[in-house]
């Protein structure tokens, strides 16, 4: 099997303009992967399977990875001038301090493909593909039109992460029920309040049924001892 | 509840109910078999359009046995995944185990004892047998022999069922494996038990042979009925006896060599018309193979630790990095994908499910046959509904 920076070399020969990156594993399995860009992912895909030395006909796993927006702090080194007084003067004095510093890194959705080739018996060969951000931008080509066994895991990735496929034939939930509205296998993914209301003379179970109730205004009834 | 700003227009066209038969198509009739059909093996729907006999449009519906456990992985430390995953494919618990336990070896590099590896090849190989045992005995049930056939294949299943128990403490819910080694050691005691087990299978597989391999029903049903070419196959990802069906050549026994399944001399049945008779096939011949993969284990195993005494058991914190690993269970493929961010949990826990990806086969098979044979079709599969909605 040839190494990922084989790989990609013979991509971008294959494949004018393809942008492809190597994203290293720094684990001991050593599995390295690519990350592609969406307007050239389809080209590539192609090339993939019906070149005749990689020959990756069997595309394995398709999973969909969430990787949330982060607020990094860091403490970074600051010099500045501070009037300071030394032996009774007022003096100007360069001073290095460590400041708190907030950074923001945008999350995005990610989906890793695995690729292996039944005719070469050769394997894995680890595609990636992120979209530009979590909330209004998540779609991205789907790998269905090359490889038929995408078909049911993107929409798998599409119901419990929110990855719009582009391309797709069939896009619609696979697991969760049609009028579901979240994706539940995101990070900050939160349980709805689906309390049912035991009769226990337990004031904690009485104060989670009182709130369950105010934040359902709209049925009827009432708690009983709220 | 957090919400998403995905147009909320598009998001009514995404979860529309797939319209299976359209008015103004003529006289179709939409059939919802399942998910309380004696046919599905659990709680599976398949919405078909039929024209009199003759099925024109089929769709899988999923999902009414989904419990998330990848989600649930994801909150429970690596260890505490493993029982879990005995739920999954709760027919074979061992190879679920194998393939977790695997993925989490390549994910730190841990190797396992040679006494582990022969006692995992022995659980995983009597798995297998017990598998596609019980998977001929639900087909035949599903061609309207109900009952007698079924128990004839349970016979040998039980026997081997009591292995597991006597063992593990469990007849299905195992949880034998652990990262590095297995749970507890096997006794001389027995290894002589699984050897009079084993010695006695061909007999039952013959057996079990003469009764069916030419049945005139069994071939009148099977035959020429449900056909996967190979092409389609190895392209939508089909794995397992049903791949070997349609004539592809790929065992991941044979292609990865993981564990040690190098050192034994095994055959890879294939199929030649890739129908229903040829998926039978191919488990009867895959269980005559896995009695001789047997015998030779039973022979071979030798003593020494079944842990790898540098495994970490405690605080097991992998180093950030991925691994994907990945086994021949009895339905397929059986992948685990892991992504470790350094603590203690799976940052992304995700199974591949050998149960799932065979069924997105099953609209292409059952077209234009009759309505009876899809509930043969769908049997020839193989699926425990477990694995295929997680």
């Amino acid at each position: 099997m040839k190494t990922v920076e084989e790989i990609k070399a013979a991509i971008e020969a294959a494949v004018p303009g393809a942008g492809v990156e190597i994203v290293l594993n720094p684990g001991a399995s050593a599995q390295h992967s690519l990350r592609l860009d969406h307007a050239h992912a389809l080209a590539v895909a192609q090339f993939l399977r019906d070149d005749a030395e990689f020959g990756l006909d069997f595309l394995s796993n398709v999973s969909g990875v969430d990787w949330p927006d982060k607020e990094i702090t860091e403490k970074v080194k600051v010099t500045r001038t501070v009037t300071k007084s030394v032996d009774g003067l007022e003096q100007q004095v360069e001073e290095t301090v460590e400041e708190p510093r907030k950074r923001f890194e945008p999350g995005y959705l990610e989906a890793v493909y695995h690729l292996f080739s039944m005719t070469k018996k050769h394997g894995p060969v680890i595609l990636r593909l992120r979209t530009a951000n979590r909330t209004d931008q998540v779609d991205m080509p789907s790998l269905t039109p090359i490889w038929r066994s995408a078909e049911f895991q993107e929409r798998e990735v599409f119901d419990l992460y929110g990855i719009v496929y582009t391309g797709h034939p069939d896009l619609r939930r696979l697991l969760m029920w049609d009028g579901f509205k979240d994706h539940p296998m995101r990070r900050d993914y939160v349980e709805p309040d689906d309390f049912e209301y035991e009769p226990t003379a337990h004031d904690e179970v009485l104060a989670r049924a009182a709130a369950h109730k105010a934040s359902q205004p709209d049925q009827e009834g009432t708690v009983a001892g709220s | 509840m957090t919400t998403f700003a995905i147009n909320p227009d598009k998001q009514q066209g995404w979860n529309r109910p797939p319209v299976i038969a359209p008015e103004g198509d003529g006289d179709l009739l939409e059939v919802a078999m399942g998910p309380h059909h004696p046919s599905t093996h659990g709680v599976f729907r398949m919405d078909v359009a039929l024209d009199g006999e003759r099925v024109v449009r089929l769709k899988p519906v999923f999902g009414y046995l989904h419990r998330n456990h990848e989600k649930i992985a994801e909150g429970a430390s690596y260890l505490a995944s493993m029982p879990y995953t005995d739920r999954l494919d709760y027919f074979c618990s061992l190879t679920n185990n194998w393939a977790y336990a695997l993925a989490v070896e390549k994910l730190v590099g841990q190797t396992v004892p040679e006494r582990a590896e022969y006692i995992r090849v022995i659980l995983a190989e009597l798995t297998r047998i017990q598998n596609h045992a019980s998977a001929i005995g639900f087909l035949i049930q599903e061609m309207g022999a109900s009952g007698t056939p079924l128990m004839y294949a349970f016979k040998e299943r039980e026997k081997i069922l009591d292995l597991f128990e006597s063992l593990t403490g469990s007849r299905m819910m195992c949880n034998y494996m652990r990262f590095g080694g297995c749970r507890v050691d096997v006794s001389a005691a027995w290894l002589d038990g699984a050897r009079k087990v084993v010695a006695g299978l061909p007999q039952f597989i013959d057996e079990f042979e003469n009764l069916l391999s030419s049945n005139e029903i069994l071939m009148a049903r099977c035959q020429g009925i449900g056909i996967l070419r190979s092409e389609l196959a190895i392209n939508a990802g089909i794995t397992g006896p049903m791949l070997r069906g349609s004539g592809v050549n790929y065992d991941i026994r044979k292609v990865d060599h993981y564990g040690i399944y190098d050192r034994f001399k095994f055959r890879v049945p294939l199929g030649d018309h890739g129908d229903i008779y040829d998926r039978y096939m191919v488990r009867v011949l895959e269980m005559r193979e896995s009695v001789h993969i047997l015998e030779q284990a039973l022979k071979e195993i030798p003593g020494g630790p079944i842990m790898d005494p540098k495994a970490k058991i405690r605080g097991f914190r992998p180093k950030p990095g991925e691994a994907y690993g990945r086994i021949e269970a009895p339905k397929g493929e059986l992948g685990f994908y892991l992504i470790s961010d350094g603590s203690p949990n799976p940052y992304r826990y995700r199974v591949r499910p050998p149960s799932l990806i065979n069924l997105t086969v099953l609209e292409d098979m059952c077209l234009g046959s009759n309505v009876a044979d899809v509930v043969l079709i769908f049997g020839s599969v193989d699926i425990v509904l477990g694995e295929v909605d997680r």
